[in-house]
């Protein structure tokens, strides 16, 4: 089975930007790593022991209520792959190269299970806005129904057994994403990152390891997975994440009301390049995103639906981006269909912005 | 001490092997445990790009194998994985690696996450055994907590749940 027309239109659940605190928080993602027993990791079996665990772990997800979509890497195309990692479903290691990889999703793609990448199972759920705690429930109740059916790689000192030692324990990460474009305004934005790091949660930009911080997106997740319980661990992402919230509030306040027509020009400008742009590259287009949302969190912007950034961010990414035009597009290209997807989200107002 | 197989020289190594939780000890002359080709004594320098070896065996230099592996670990029984390639990559291999490299992985993991015991989910089918110590667990500090009240039928209540526990724990 390969990735069905619906990937290039319709969209995600956490790319609908609902949920708690949606004016700074876009995702929330609970994932837990497992591994079966009766194996060695992926990266020290061969392909038959993997074909093995890929089929086992199939015919148990078949058996489940959630209805999930079961692909074997292997049948996918690159731009394919390229484009699940785009909407945060898979990681960059599930897209490139390895036997046996296999991916189960929902058709909200609110679940995914990445099977065979560095751990034999990665269960992943993703909601919108801020919702740690259904995260982490539904991935635990998926979590508990496959080890009905499964036996786990377990020990009572060292908890869930993982490939790399920082996912032992609780096999837990979890990681929310937040846009701060006021406190990057404000100035105050190093500082605050510097503080979530010293409060023991991992920083990094919208992509993942590495990444930059286009359009003042970040994630922030828990360094530590051993020794805490899960619940202590949501609660304190959730404390930390609360206090970043509050931070950013505060900063966009201030902007509104110490750097009024400043903050509106930019919103405004952004608006304008966006909707009349007959070219546009990614990084720019991101960050004029952020701007725009800013805007209509504010209020300066009343007629575009909020879940412009959480969509936009996803579609206008190069993968996706040649999907959604059903072939392959050079850059140049790229850069021209990108503007006249923006162009077309933001001329048809409310409506049009799903 | 002398060599456990020629029994003439001194044994100057120590290899202990712990596989599932059992411990064998062989003390060796050099000469013979270059020859059972567990390793060789090759002065090797420890690899810069290593970010880990810091965290692993830092403390207390170990003589190195060719393969950069530490005198004395062995590779994992299961997998294969050598100590070398563990410290490479920062990965294990499987579940048994996690018994044979226990010594080296311990000071890491300890490092990484600042706590070594698990507290979190247990599994509910493998895992009825660890419920049940945690149940105790619970159980005593309760009853410590009713000592401390001086509420003296509540704890002798609670001893006997506990011994009915250890019971179970043990049959």
């Amino acid at each position: 089975m390969s990735l069905d027309k619906k990937f290039q239109t319709e969209q995600s659940k956490w790319m609908q930007g609902k949920g708690p605190m949606n004016d700074v928080v876009i995702s929330s993602r609970a994932r837990l790593a497992r591994n079966l027993a009766d194996y060695s990791f992926p990266s020290r079996e061969d392909a038959k022991q993997l074909h093995q665990v890929r089929e086992k772990v199939k015919q148990v997800l078949e058996d489940l209520q959630y209805k999930l979509d079961f692909l074997q890497m292997e049948d996918l195309s690159e731009l394919e792959k390229r484009a699940l990692v785009e909407r945060h479903l898979i990681s960059i290691n599930h897209a490139s190269q390895g036997p046996e990889k296999g991916l189960a999703i929902d058709k909200d793609q609110m679940i995914s299970i990445m099977v065979n990448e560095e751990d034999h199972l990665r269960i992943q759920v993703l909601y919108p806005g801020m919702q740690l705690q259904d995260a982490l429930r539904l991935a635990e109740e998926v979590d508990d129904a496959l080890e009905k059916k499964l036996e786990y790689a377990f020990q009572e000192k060292w908890g869930y057994l993982s490939c790399c030692p920082t996912n032992l324990g609780t096999g837990l990460r979890v990681s929310v994403m937040v846009h701060l474009p006021g406190l990057a305004l404000a100035g105050n934005l190093k500082q605050t990152l510097q503080l979530v790091t010293r409060l023991g949660l991992a920083v990094r930009g919208l992509y993942g390891e590495g990444s930059e911080s286009a359009g003042n997106i970040f994630q922030l997740s828990n360094q530590t997975s051993l020794g805490l319980k899960e619940e202590e661990i949501i609660d304190n992402i959730s404390g930390v994440i609360g206090q970043v919230v509050e931070r950013e509030r505060k900063a966009r306040q201030y902007l509104l009301r110490e750097r009024e027509v400043e903050i509106k020009d930019r919103v405004w400008r952004a608006y304008g390049t966006l909707a009349y742009a007959q070219k546009i590259t990614s990084e720019e287009a991101v960050s004029l995103l952020s701007d725009l949302k800013l805007g209509i969190d504010l209020e300066i912007i009343k007629e575009i639906d909020p879940a412009i950034l959480s969509q936009l961010m996803v579609l206008i990414r190069p993968a996706t981006l040649q999907r959604i035009n059903n072939r392959e597009l050079d850059e140049i290209e790229r850069d021209i269909k990108r503007a006249e997807l923006i162009k077309k989200k933001l001329d048809g107002g409310v409506q049009n912005v799903r | 001490m002398l060599c456990q197989e020629c029994e003439k020289n001194k044994a100057t190594v120590h290899l202990t092997k712990i596989v599932n939780n059992q411990k064998t000890e062989v003390y060796l002359c050099q000469d013979c445990a270059q020859k059972k080709g567990e390793f060789s004594f090759a002065d090797d320098p420890l690899s810069l790009h290593n970010f880990l070896t810091g965290f692993l065996g830092g403390e207390y230099p170990q003589q190195k194998t060719p393969e950069g592996g530490l005198v004395g670990v062995s590779d994992c029984p299961n997998c294969g994985l050598s100590y070398s390639e563990f410290r490479e990559k920062g990965r294990l291999g499987c579940a048994v690696c996690f018994d044979n490299f226990e010594e080296q992985v311990t000071p890491l993991i300890k490092r990484i996450h600042g706590r070594e015991e698990h507290r979190g989910k247990v599994p509910a089918r493998t895992g009825g055994l660890i419920r049940k110590k945690r149940e105790i667990e619970k159980k005593r500090q309760e009853m410590e907590k009713a000592v401390r009240q001086e509420n003296f039928e509540e704890a002798a209540r609670i001893r006997d749940e506990i011994k009915k526990l250890e019971k179970e724990l043990e049959g």
